[in-house]
């Protein structure tokens, strides 16, 4: 086998410009999804039967079907109505960039107000009726109570959605964006080297997946230190046996 | 001893085994297509690989006398694959491209390719580099049309590149792109379909001395077979008769 490393080197520059493309797909559509699961969170975890059921349906087709289906019944799909294409919407709409962002937004967030529900409802009994006692009104609760509980918890989980998300971003080469997997794909349409090419490509997605890796370990750490417990200096002064 | 005796006979029936099916295997040729490609390779409602280059490979595995097994195989991997030994040919409207010859060798063309820009026929535009300035025009990826907009018009012109030629036509149609570059024979089949009515060429053909060929590994012995072949169903009329089948015209 002729491995090449030049084909890597000279293709390098047009690769990192697909990692741009990634980065900004991943954070843009993890930030809003983000933003777009907290209030379909607390909607599920409500004890009105009516709100919890309203999401219910958005929730069950995006965890039920492909990304795959969804980007292109978003890009492919929609573009087929007249009525699309004539509204105000189509400035949007017919760019692939915004139709992976919706589909990824729509898809992720639907995952995180799962992950973020199961949080809420992890949270200690004791600690909402410390909140009521206070004489806290619902809103104060949920905004100094709840929702900082929720995301201690969800965070692990929710590193996990996001670096689930980097890799599905791959699939945005579908509709001619050149992310780090359109990029490759295009590279390799001419140089025929696809072990080269895919191999650089991996590097790279590694290398993001470990940033992330990174990131998550120290927001958790600085969201999670109250259950990191050091005992005091004096503490152990007083009988070593004490510390353990 | 008796160990031994059936270590012999174990041996001997897998040997007989490999060798069989090394045998079977070197009967058939596999040769692999695309299937998204109307008229010349497409997948029917029975799941089956049909059109023009399917014809012609039945047509070249009926002159050769030998068994053929025709599978398809999505665009972007066509060559790795052929590379990787997972079929023995590829029949499936490929372009002879120095990039290509690099890695892969070609039989004699088996018909001429030309290019065409479609464009929508209420859509005012000239396809010259100066009249598509700043428009979209597309293409497919890994195709030589898709290389000549990344070549010659990517520094004046967003060229957006497809992974088949079906999503370039839904993209043409929802107005996304103002252009679309495609092999003209195809883009035929396309504007007499429902979908392409509203939809004309535009401009010059170009004329790049495409030439159409089978790709076989490199120093195949397969490509003098397959050249005397395509010589040969030439020479006596059942090319003609495949062509007519799709084409008014004669693409060879």
């Amino acid at each position: 086998m002729n491995w090449d490393w030049n084909v890597i080197i000279d293709y390098y520059p047009r690769l990192l410009d697909g990692v741009w493309v990634t980065l900004e797909l991943v954070f843009l559509s993890g930030l809003l999804g983000l933003l777009l699961a907290v209030p379909v969170a607390l909607m599920r975890a409500s004890h009105n039967r009516w709100l919890r059921m309203l999401p219910f349906g958005y929730i069950f087709f995006f965890r039920g079907t492909p990304l795959l289906v969804q980007i292109f019944l978003i890009y492919y799909g929609a573009s087929q109505f007249e009525v699309v294409r004539e509204s105000a919407l189509w400035p949007i709409l017919r760019e692939p960039y915004w139709c992976a962002i919706i589909a990824f937004t729509l898809n992720t967030a639907a995952y995180t107000a799962e992950l973020i529900r199961g949080a809420i409802q992890a949270i200690p009994k004791g600690e909402l009726e410390a909140a009521d006692a206070f004489g806290m009104s619902r809103m104060l609760k949920i905004r100094r109570i709840v929702l900082p509980r929720a995301f201690g918890t969800v965070l692990p989980a929710y590193g996990n959605e996001l670096i689930l998300m980097l890799k599905s971003s791959s699939l945005a080469s579908t509709i001619t964006l050149l992310d780090i997997t359109g990029a490759a794909r295009t590279i390799i349409a001419r140089t025929y080297t696809p072990l080269e090419i895919f191999f650089a490509a991996g590097v790279l997605y590694l290398v993001i997946t470990a940033v992330m890796i990174g990131c998550f370990r120290l927001l958790e750490k600085r969201l999670n230190r109250h259950q990191h417990y050091k005992m005091p200096a004096e503490l152990v002064a007083v009988d070593p046996r004490l510390k353990d | 001893m008796k160990i031994s005796k059936l270590l012999t006979v174990t041996a001997l029936a897998v040997l007989t085994t490999f060798s069989s099916m090394a045998a079977m295997a070197a009967d058939k040729l596999r040769i692999a297509s695309e299937g998204a490609y109307a008229p010349f390779n497409m997948i029917n409602e029975q799941g089956e690989l049909i059109g023009f280059d399917i014809d012609i490979a039945k047509a070249l595995c009926a002159e050769m006398q030998v068994e053929c097994e025709i599978v398809a195989q999505d665009w972007d991997g066509i060559i790795p694959g052929l590379m990787g030994r997972k079929y023995d040919a590829i029949i499936a409207s490929m372009s002879i491209t120095k990039e290509r010859l690099r890695v892969v060798d070609f039989t004699d063309r088996y018909y001429s390719n030309v290019f065409a820009f479609v464009v929508a026929k209420d859509k005012a535009l000239e396809t010259t580099k100066e009249g598509l300035k700043g428009l979209t025009v597309g293409a497919q990826r890994a195709t030589w049309a898709g290389q000549y907009l990344e070549d010659e018009l990517a520094d004046e012109v967003n060229v957006k590149l497809y992974g088949t030629q079906g999503n370039a036509y839904l993209d043409l149609a929802s107005g996304r792109l103002d252009a679309l570059l495609s092999d003209k024979f195809p883009a035929y089949n396309w504007l007499q379909s429902e979908e392409g009515q509203g939809f004309e060429f535009r401009g010059e053909e170009l004329d790049m001395g495409d030439q159409v060929a089978i790709a076989v590994r490199k120093r195949d012995p397969l490509k003098e077979k397959l050249n005397a072949a395509i010589k040969a169903i030439v020479e006596n009329g059942t090319y003609a008769e495949i062509n007519a089948r799709y084409f008014p015209f004669s693409i060879y």
